[in-house]
């Protein structure tokens, strides 16, 4: 019994022991080469859209791919995040790290407050109570005094970094949220590679028998769950800092839909997937934007096709063909 | 960059050889940014991006020396996605004038976005009042109405007319309540009263328990303090529970000829509101709006209309300063009245408020109406001054 139960997931399976693979080593690092040179061949703020989605991808994967969970409320966390964010920097002008701070710290308490509730269910009921309690904070959004309501909070500063370095300049702010966002992902792998991690997965995969050897299930899910809110919280909001704007638009369930969306779209429990089903989901957003209905319609589509044909996802099927964990 | 440089050149050679205006060509980029899949792509979406080429056209552009380039885009009514379109507009396809942008948080990111880079935006689709007042800019040019105009000209007119009681369905958010207290301070200041007040939450679909109040309430007039859908929902359900034909009046204080179109007479008669620009007026718009018809298919709303004005002004402001430099065109449109066969005549204030008249308008009953697009008829003209906020005195860019 014991031994049949590593046959499920062998393209996640890497040992707690061994650091970070070769294979992977080398992606990250074409990776940060690629973002290096990247604002200087497309337009550097659809770029950093970009990151700070992939960012919010990745967070949400920690919690469905590796936890189990899946959350309806995310943009809870991510539209919380950017407000706060945003009116540290606008109100009680903050410098920018200190105002994502401010803002990944609220998106935290938040996590914790509502996965505290929530992690005391599963499956649809989980999703669900993430989904209420992200409408309850849609509303609070709408009503409140200091997120201005529909029209949101418009013209943030972008400040000076470490009160030292302007982040006018759209490059500047660029490796500003470079060094946030890949840092971020780069921690969220080292969690999900962790030992922590490896509880995470047993959970997963079997409940019962991870609560049998004498893991407190529930502290480990709220775990993850902060974790997830908290990064997402900071991908919320950096991306307050790049648009200088918070709006409904963060808050509101569409948002926890889109990123499902590209978690399933580029590959759920995969390391790369989120990243790139963020990529692809922004760049349709913005340069289909031209056709104006056809996206939504475009976007469903994919989606479809994706369920249907790879349900792994785009690096889901890359990884099982290579038969690497990506 | 060579573009850039190319019109840094071209703009020099104009500044320094005043003689030689007429031959150097000016380029000019409309980005016409709306919404053209969601609410308003009925009232703005192509219908704008049409009415930017037409006024292009009529302006005999290209016979002026000015190079105009007519590009859109959907926002998607979402803040984000709009000031990334704007951003990069503006930084890397020479875009000079930002057009249209309805929904009022798209309008107030995009404003700040080209004030920075010193270009001009002609927000013809929003309606908020912040545009040019909290958020003021030099270069917002807020051409077509605003919430306050439209609560102020259907509160005044309607009070006037006798209808002294209000009774408000208020959406229970920001814009709801903003509208509601708008309007209750120009009832009061004609001698009507509010006698009642339901926050509705948003958005509704079933309206028949506050109908319900706001019959039993003995108000002369329903005020619809909400917008979009749920303003078509309770004019519907007021229709089912006959508050109309019962003597009450419905006022709808954010409402466009399209959405009247699709409720139709039958349900949205005895409905009052108010608009800039209705195109049975005379035979110039009804001229205009064939031309326009035939592209689009559908009647313009007042927003499309003052998309066609605001580019025209724009137009002749750029040739007459030689220049797109969005300080530079929008001290001239504000120092020059305007006039055209849509909006009539008006002018820019300091604060970039265009003025010009509105009109109250009431929904014909089936009988009145002999086609499917004969919806309104007139019943009085609001001046330009009365129905729009004062200007703030910090908001006059003109001063400084």
């Amino acid at each position: 019994m014991a031994l049949t139960e590593n046959q499920g997931d062998e393209r996640i399976h890497v040992p707690p022991s061994a650091g970070m693979p070769v294979l992977h080593k080398v992606i990250f690092l074409v990776l940060l080469a690629f973002l290096m040179v990247l604002p200087f061949m497309v337009y550097p703020v659809f770029a950093m859209k970009v990151m700070c989605f992939a960012l919010f991808a990745a967070a949400f994967n920690l919690l469905l791919g590796f936890g189990g969970l899946l959350s309806f409320g995310h943009a809870a966390f991510f539209g919380t995040a950017s407000y706060v964010a945003a009116h540290a920097a606008k109100v009680w002008g903050l410098t920018p790290e200190l105002a994502v701070l401010a803002g990944t710290g609220a998106a935290a308490l938040l996590g914790l407050a509502i996965g505290a509730l929530a992690v005391r269910r599963q499956g649809i009921y989980f999703a669900m109570v993430t989904l209420a309690f992200a409408q309850m904070v849609y509303f609070f959004a709408l009503q409140t005094e200091f997120t201005g309501g529909e029209d949101g909070i418009q013209s943030v500063p972008r400040g000076d970094l470490f009160g030292l370095i302007s982040l006018q300049d759209n490059i500047a702010l660029y490796f500003f949220v470079l060094a946030v966002t890949f840092g971020g992902v780069l921690f969220l792998y080292r969690i999900t590679h962790s030992p922590f991690g490896q509880v995470l997965k047993a959970i997963r995969e079997n409940e019962a028998r991870a609560i049998s050897l004498g893991y407190n299930v529930n502290r480990y899910k709220l775990l993850v769950f902060v974790l997830s809110a908290t990064f997402a919280g900071l991908a919320g909001a950096t991306k307050s800092q790049v648009f200088q704007l918070a709006s409904l638009t963060d808050v509101h369930w569409s948002m926890s839909g889109e990123v499902v969306l590209m978690t399933l779209l580029g590959g759920m429990g995969t390391i790369f997937g989120p990243l790139v089903g963020a990529a692809v989901i922004v760049t349709m957003q913005n340069y289909l934007a031209t056709f104006g209905a056809w996206v939504t319609v475009i976007q469903g589509v994919i989606f479809v096709l994706s369920v249907l044909l790879f349900r792994e996802g785009i690096v889901g099927v890359i990884s099982r063909r290579f038969k690497r964990p990506l | 960059m060579i573009k850039r440089l190319a019109t840094c050149t071209t703009a020099l050679a104009l500044i320094a050889g005043a003689p030689t205006l007429a031959l150097a060509d000016i380029d000019v980029k409309l980005g016409v940014l709306n919404d053209r899949s969601g609410v308003y792509a009925d009232i703005a979406g192509e219908g704008s991006v049409i009415a930017a080429r037409m006024a292009v056209e009529d302006f005999d552009a290209a016979g002026k020396g000015l190079n105009v380039e007519v590009i859109s885009a959907d926002h998607q009514n979402k803040p984000d996605v709009g000031s990334n379109i704007v951003r990069q507009w503006l930084d890397q396809e020479g875009v000079t004038a930002i057009v249209d942008v309805p929904t009022s948080s798209v309008a107030l990111a995009v404003a700040q976005i080209v004030a920075d880079a010193n270009k001009i935006f002609l927000a013809s689709g929003p309606g908020s009042t912040a545009l040019t007042r909290e958020q003021c800019a030099p270069t917002t040019i807020h051409w077509t109405y605003d919430t306050a105009a439209l609560a102020n000209g259907t509160g005044k007119a309607v009070t006037d007319a006798g209808g002294k009681k209000w009774f408000f369905l208020t959406a229970d958010y920001a814009f709801g309540h903003s509208l509601e207290e708008n309007t209750t301070k120009v009832v009061e200041a004609n001698g009507g009263e509010v006698v009642g007040s339901v926050n509705v939450p948003f958005p509704a679909t079933d309206f028949s328990s506050f109908l319900l109040q706001a019959q039993g309430s003995g108000a002369d007039v329903i005020g619809l303090a909400n917008a979009g859908g749920d303003t078509i929902n309770a004019i519907k359900q007021a229709a089912e529970f006959g508050v109309t034909q019962a003597g009450q009046k419905l006022a709808g204080l954010l409402i466009f000829i399209n959405d009247v179109h699709a409720l139709g007479p039958q349900t949205a008669q005895g409905l009052q509101l108010t608009s800039a620009f209705y195109w049975d007026t005379d035979d110039a718009t009804r001229a205009w709006t064939e031309r326009f018809e035939k592209e689009r298919g559908a009647k313009p709303s007042m927003i499309t209309a003052g998309v066609y004005s605001s580019v025209l002004h724009y137009l002749a402001a750029v040739e007459a300063t030689g220049s797109t430099d969005g300080d530079k065109v929008a001290a001239w449109m504000k120092a020059n009245p305007f006039e055209d066969a849509l909006l009539g005549k008006g002018y820019v204030r300091g604060d970039g408020r265009g003025i010009h008249d509105m009109y109250l308008y009431e929904v014909k009953s089936p009988d009145e109406s002999t086609g499917e697009w004969d919806l309104f008829k007139k019943i009085s003209t609001i001046p330009g001054e009365e129905a729009f906020l004062p200007m703030l005195p910090e908001c006059d860019f003109t001063k400084s």
